[in-house]
């Protein structure tokens, strides 16, 4: 099956501190992917790179068999370089893509800590997610030039949060909406932009066992209707369990297993480093 | 669809206010024995006036500071070139050795009132028409080139972040000042000295052939230009680049994340802005009737910031009310503040020169201190559904409801 994205020694460093070192991974189309490993891990790192939100300090990113991104350490990174396979990538030429580029690729994403636009209606906030994919420049958007697009970017978005069940809210401010709804509406904003792969990072951070149990419903049931592939970071080890067709774990920066959920469960270096200490890191 | 249901009401609105403004300037000619304030010469006039160059120059302000969450001081710098533009490109070519007297004339030397005015003829309906285009047209030129220099600092300037952009945008226009009074730039910006006998708010009276007023249209000029100013920037603020817009004083993070050209629509912010403070900027010097580098001071920026606060940052309606307010107050109303008053025997303590200013900044700690959402928020004033929910308070919901 083909990969949706794909992540190829992968290296973060942040001066002296490698965040993210050699990673590389696989994300095929159309499944659930979890990235998961304890505080401090690299997960939102990872995201990051994906993101274009850094540049990494190494590597290579592919989405859809398209390179995306690819660096390899220059100047004063080179000198202080820690990671592997420095050279691999050094003949291509650096892309660089800024976070909107890479959202127009297809790639959308949600926040740790939610990120909604905290003046704006539910509905604007889907809205205005669509704004990129209008062909209407400044003119014509001033002068309603092109108000039969207008109308369908205010159907399509009536639609979407229809279907996610906020039509309810539409006319609320989106901070006023209790926190599962929240991210249910950053979930529904990152759809807006029409993606092939949904970032989510941390979904289920602050929810409660039964928010926590519809969201893993939600996901999967998007994940159908929108043709999408999911590719996200957890904490809650029942979500990821449950939801997830394949794992990655990381540590320090670095990949410690990768397996089948039940695979992951089982194994030893993941029970040291992560899974044995989860009862202490809940806070 | 709020907006489109709004639009006609608004646009009615609009000429409403502007017919009533025509009707205000000539009603002391139709109807004698008017007490002094409706006389052209009293200070509800110069308010007026004065308050309509305002408040697009506020309304500007606030779709950069406000709507976008860019916090430029430059704003009194692109008013000095907007002001600079349309005074060089509508001095009549007859003026312009006088003008540029120390300089022996200007480098352009026609002016785009004439040019039009060799098609249509400098007399009657023909000098009318040549003189609306040339201004109509150095006007716009004023807000093109405020554009044009707010895309060219804002290549540099619009990597920064809050403060940093605020210090380097009121450097620019502290720049610019001093650049237009340099001695070198003579030919093209006089210097120092002032560039004067362009056409102005007064020349659009219709006049007869012995120069006497029929018919007053010098406080519906500046009305009509800022409202229409004013409107494209509603319109603007309610599309979707305006969603954008306010997406990027949200939260940059996140718009960045939906696809936002973070720097794109940053400038798009910051040239339409510095556009139309161009525009007020010409009508600035139509208002002063003479365009001087040193009037645009930092100080000016600081007003209009000012203006935008009282208003409520990020609502246009707040801005316009805060400006009439403003001039009002610091033009007309507290001016008594400032000259010596005696009740009876008694002279009233502190009044004195210069005392307005503190009572001034009394009044805007006050504001800041307690009212730092200013008169309007970011809410926008809404007449038309004041008016129904007054009218109907219980039929306007339950239409609502089932919706």
């Amino acid at each position: 099956m083909a990969n949706a994205l794909h992540l190829e020694n992968i290296t973060m460093q942040f001066g002296g501190v490698v965040s993210v070192n050699n990673l590389t991974l696989d994300v095929p189309e159309g499944k659930i992917i979890a990235l998961i490993g304890p505080n401090g891990a690299g997960k939102t790192t990872a995201f990051n790179c994906i993101t274009g939100v850094y540049q990494p300090t190494n590597g290579l990113i592919e989405f859809m068999g398209k390179p995306m991104v690819r660096n390899h350490p220059t100047g004063k990174d080179a000198k202080n370089y820690k990671g592997e396979n420095a050279d691999r990538y050094v003949k291509d030429p650096v892309l660089a893509p800024t976070p909107d580029r890479i959202t127009g690729l297809g790639i959308a994403r949600t926040f740790q800590n939610i990120r909604l636009w905290k003046s704006m209606t539910v509905f604007e906030n889907v809205l205005t997610a669509k704004h990129q994919r209008a062909s209407q420049n400044v003119f014509s958007a001033t002068f309603r030039g092109n108000l039969a697009e207008e109308n369908r970017m205010r159907e399509e978005t009536m639609d979407l949060l229809t279907e996610q069940g906020l039509d309810a809210y539409k006319d609320e401010l989106a901070v006023s909406l209790p926190y599962g709804l929240q991210r249910r509406l950053e979930i529904a904003r990152a759809l807006a932009t029409k993606p092939s792969l949904l970032l989510l990072d941390e979904p289920a951070a602050g929810m409660n066992p039964q928010e926590t149990a519809e969201l893993a419903d939600f996901v999967k049931e998007i994940r159908e209707k929108y043709d999408l592939t999911v590719f996200l970071i957890e904490h809650h080890m029942d979500l990821v369990m449950n939801i997830s067709d394949y794992i990655y774990v990381i540590d320090f920066g670095s990949e410690i297993a990768q397996g089948r959920p039940e695979e992951v469960q089982s194994n030893k270096r993941v029970i040291e480093a992560y899974l044995g200490v989860t009862e202490e890191e809940e806070e | 669809m709020k907006k489109d249901r709004n639009f006609l009401p608004s646009l009615i609105g609009i000429i409403l206010l502007l017919l009533f403004v025509v009707l205000l300037e000539n009603i002391s000619a139709l109807i004698p024995g008017l007490p002094q304030i409706f006389q052209p010469t009293s200070p509800l006039f110069t308010v007026l006036k004065k308050a309509a160059v305002y408040s697009l120059v506020a309304v500007s302000m606030n779709l950069l500071n406000g709507f976008t969450g860019l916090f430029s001081l430059g704003q009194a710098g692109f008013m000095l070139l907007g002001a600079y533009t349309y005074a060089i490109l509508t001095v009549p070519s007859a003026q312009k050795e006088q003008v540029y007297y120390l300089f022996g004339g200007c480098a352009f030397d026609s002016s785009i009132v004439d040019i039009f005015g060799n098609v249509f003829g400098t007399s009657g309906v023909g000098g009318a028409v040549s003189m609306v285009l040339g201004c109509l047209i150095a006007i716009v030129a004023a807000g093109c080139v405020a554009g044009f220099f707010a895309y060219l600092i804002g290549i540099p300037v619009l990597r920064l972040k809050s403060d940093y952009l605020a210090i380097a945008t009121l450097g620019f226009a502290e720049i610019l000042r001093a650049i237009f009074q340099w001695q070198k730039l003579g030919p093209v910006t006089n210097g120092a000295n002032m560039i004067k006998g362009f056409p102005t708010f007064s020349d659009f009276n219709i006049t007869d052939g012995a120069g006497n007023v029929l018919v007053r249209l010098s406080t519906f000029v500046p009305f009509l230009i800022s409202s229409i100013c004013i409107m494209l920037i509603v319109l603007l603020i309610h599309s979707s680049y305006g969603r954008a817009f306010k997406s990027i004083r949200d939260d940059e993070i996140a718009a960045e994340a939906m696809g936002i050209s973070l720097f794109k629509h940053k400038m798009m912010s910051f040239v339409i802005s510095s556009f139309f403070a161009g525009v007020g900027g010409a009508l600035f010097a139509m208002y002063v009737a003479n365009a001087q580098a040193k009037a645009f001071t930092s100080v000016m920026t600081y007003e209009i910031l000012l203006i935008v606060v009282i208003g409520g940052i990020g609502s246009v309606s707040g801005s316009v009310l805060a400006t009439f307010l403003y001039v009002a107050c610091s033009e007309w109303w507290l001016r008594f503040l400032d000259s010596e008053l005696y009740i009876g025997g008694f002279k009233v303590p502190l009044l004195r020169n210069g005392f307005r200013m503190v009572v001034f900044s009394v009044v805007i700690m006050v504001i800041v201190l307690f009212f730092s959402q200013g008169i309007m928020g970011n809410r926008e004033l809404d007449i038309l559904s004041l008016i129904k929910r007054k009218a109907a308070a219980k039929p306007a919901e339950k239409k609502e409801e089932r919706k």
